[in-house]
């Protein structure tokens, strides 16, 4: 211990002595510290992410290895099979078509959002109070929105209700009809996730400078060409950023539909299948390569996201 | 700073009960001065409604014979869920309830064996169904007997006063409810909370007798007419076909249906005895008399009388990491003998000289059989559960039965005899696999 402090007073000496010949351009710290001493501010979050992310994930892709029923101390290794399952069993993947619903959805979210974003960012009477009603969404629990749908879709519910006030009288069964079921869902979560895309599109709106929009008034621009050359290129990258999570998010959808319908009437998703095959069927190991397969699926999205638009944007020249 | 102390304050106590815990756990082994059982036990349960009311008072009972054995319980919402997770970790209490997951087979690893099943089925009954080769490691505790619940002014209004004896009875009985109760449903699934759909699975053995469930698992096509599975299958899809049941299957709930079948805009629901005393209290909750629930038994004979299977409910059972079995074992069969929690809940005793409850009145008039299912045979005691699980048909799960539901009301595609070939198909198929 003493050696180490030995050691780095002498750093400091040698330091001290190099900065007076060229002065340093930062100043503050005097003392160098210990090399380590980053290191140790970095071990909690590190671990705790390795603790609850990583290894969590790795005994994943282990039981996607193995016949595990979720219980037995024994795990029988069986290579590939439970993959080749996968790929063999046309219904797992069926169910993907039911994500197509959410990517509508999710697509409808986006461009709502980046409307209500633009509207809001310039001085619209009330702002702050919309903003507070599009946002407030997000900040409740998932399941208590469920519940709140399952009775605002129900024959009789609020909608109806609302419906019948404007002559409708014969509406169809929200939830009970397997056409409509995947759209009602679909609607419930795009109620529920724009406030996120909306904060996030306002956000980078608000760090456009405001002398670009002064200099387009100069100019004589309008709202749209405002919004056009200034405003669409200025947040191109929290665009692209929205449209990954969008579209790995309708994949991996689970909450509403779950809470809502257990994935009954045909709005089953392939999270819900996943937990079915594992918790249901005692088939973890199964259950474990779907899960690995999705994220391998979300993974190459993100990539070719990446590829397809590259990082150039978010600056204005 | 004060996080951290009180961080550090209660990582302390932790490992302070821990030590005491584990002391007092050890001091009884070697022990043995004549005192009977002390220390700590842990019980877990799924009765989060009473654990701080009724299971304390039995705490305070059960002490009056025990007073050195203190009981600490812990309640979980999703009992099954949790603890199933949890058996793995090792932790998970002296006490509980064996999860319904648990294989046959697995029940040595997790559970103690509480003696012969021959020397324990002379005082318990439902002893099979938590033993593995001659060992019994759970005892139930409580006893339900199955059928359907009615609303008995809303059937008498139909002109139907006895039990129907057949299927199509039955049918005829749930149309004259239509008619004549128009703003009454028939009959509620409670298709959305799912498990109120696996009730009808434990209808089998009413026409098979006890052998109904090793019979099914020699069938190749169970979903064949004549066989028990489809008939008890193929009456659920007749009542959804015929448009008997709810408008709206997808947005039912169970909390909700208790005050509908109570206030009798719903006529039936096929359910185990157990749900007739909360019934009732809906009922009574809602400015209507305790009566007006009745429950009868399945609508079908076997030698001119009606029968209903009876079964346990949970097993309770002692873990195999317990360190303080003495009195984990003492807890357990007061439990079971002392605390009078079956008769408490409406169930059957768990006592083979058990009185039956004032809920099943209905069946002695009526001259109802019992039907209690005989154990898997030796060496076959997963088989079953390997068939389904293969199959990915949850017999005692929702799944299934919400896809055909969906079939008979025309929400998916086909009709009974598509859904019931495509069951038939793949359970011949995992049988095979299975089988071998």
């Amino acid at each position: 211990m003493a050696a180490v402090i030995n050691d780095a007073e002498a750093l400091d000496v040698v330091r001290a002595a190099r900065s007076q010949a060229r002065p340093r351009a930062t100043g503050g710290l005097g003392k160098g510290g210990w090399r380590i001493t980053p290191w140790l501010f970095l071990l909690a979050p590190v671990g705790l992410l390795a603790l609850f992310t990583y290894v969590p994930m790795a005994n994943m892709v282990w039981y996607s290895f193995t016949s595990w029923d979720g219980l037995d101390p024994v795990k029988e290794p069986v290579g590939w099979q439970n993959y080749v399952e996968i790929f063999t069993r046309p219904e797992i993947f069926r169910v993907f078509l039911v994500s197509l619903y959410y990517l509508g959805g999710a697509f409808i979210q986006l461009v709502l959002a980046l409307y209500f974003a633009t509207v809001l960012s310039f001085n619209t009477r009330f702002r702050t109070w919309f903003k507070g009603i599009i946002f407030f969404p997000y900040l409740i629990n998932g399941v208590a929105i469920g519940l709140v749908f399952l009775y605002f879709f129900r024959p009789g519910g609020t909608l109806d209700a609302v419906l019948a006030t404007f002559g409708l009288a014969d509406p169809p069964l929200w939830l009970g009809d397997p056409s409509l079921v995947n759209v009602s869902l679909a609607a419930t979560s795009v109620w529920r996730y724009m406030g996120l895309n909306f904060v996030l599109f306002l956000g980078a709106i608000q760090s456009i400078p405001n002398e670009q929009y002064e200099a387009a008034d100069l100019d004589g621009a309008n709202s749209w060409q405002k919004f056009r050359y200034i405003i669409a290129p200025g947040i191109q990258r929290i665009i692209g950023l929205s449209t990954v999570l969008a579209v790995s998010g309708a994949l991996s959808v689970f909450e509403m539909p779950f809470i809502m319908t257990g994935g009954s009437n045909g709005s089953s998703t392939f999270v819900i299948q996943t937990i079915n095959t594992a918790f249901t069927f005692s088939q973890v190991g199964l259950a474990s390569a779907m899960a690995v397969v999705l994220l391998i699926i979300v993974l190459v999205i993100a990539w070719l996201q990446r590829r397809l638009l590259p990082d150039n944007g978010g600056e204005l020249t | 700073m004060t996080k951290r102390h009180i961080l550090g304050a209660t990582s302390a106590a932790a490992v302070a009960a821990l030590v005491l815990g584990a002391c007092s756990g050890g001091s009884d082994d070697g022990g043995g001065e004549g005192d009977g059982p002390s220390g700590t036990i842990t019980v877990l349960t799924n009765r989060t409604d009473i654990v701080d009311t009724v299971l304390e008072d039995y705490v305070a009972e059960f002490q009056k014979t025990y007073p050195a054995v203190d009981v600490e319980f812990e309640a979980l919402t999703d009992y099954e869920g949790d603890v199933t997770v949890r058996l793995n970790s090792g932790d998970y209490g002296d006490v509980l309830l064996i999860p319904n997951a648990v294989d046959p087979d697995q029940l040595a690893t997790f559970f103690e064996p509480l003696g012969s099943v021959d020397e324990l089925g002379e005082k318990y009954r439902f002893i099979h169904q938590r033993a593995f080769e001659g060992d019994a490691y759970g005892i139930a505790t409580f006893g339900t007997a199955m059928g359907y619940v009615l609303n008995k002014p809303v059937w008498e209004k139909a002109g139907i006063t006895e039990p129907p004896a057949t299927p199509e009875e039955f049918l005829d009985a749930l149309s004259a409810i239509k008619e004549t109760s128009p703003e009454a449903i028939p009959y509620y699934t409670n298709y959305a909370d799912g498990w109120p759909l696996s009730s009808w699975q434990s209808n089998q053995g009413t026409i098979d007798g006890p052998e109904g469930v090793n019979l099914r698992t020699e069938q190749n096509a169970p979903w064949t007419e004549g066989m028990e599975q489809y008939a008890i299958d193929s009456l659920l899809f007749d009542i959804v076909e015929a448009g008997l049941s709810e408008p709206d299957p997808t947005t039912t709930n169970w909390e909700e249906s208790k005050n509908l079948i109570g206030t009798g805009q719903v006529g039936t629901m096929v359910l185990g005895s157990w749900s007739v005393t909360q019934l009732q209290d809906a009922a009574e909750a809602a400015g209507k008399p305790r009566e007006d629930i009745g429950f009868w038994p399945m609508p079908w004979q076997t030698d001119g009388k009606f029968h209903s299977t009876v079964g346990g409910d949970y097993s309770i059972g002692i873990s195999k990491n317990s360190e303080n079995k003495e009195a984990a074992e003492a807890w357990l069969y007061w439990f079971l003998d002392e605390s009078g929690f079956a008769d408490s809940q409406g169930g059957l005793a768990p006592q083979v000289d058990g009185q039956s409850p004032a809920t099943l009145q209905d069946f002695e008039e009526f001259g109802v059989e019992e039907v209690e299912l005989a154990p898997a045979p030796e060496g076959e005691e997963s088989l079953l559960s390997d068939i389904y699980t293969a199959a990915e048909i949850d017999l005692s799960g929702d799944q299934y039965r919400r896809a055909f539901v969906d079939v008979a009301r025309g929400a998916a595609d086909g009709d009974k005899a598509s859904a019931f070939a495509d069951l038939n198909d793949r359970w011949a198929t995992a049988r095979a696999e299975v089988v071998g």
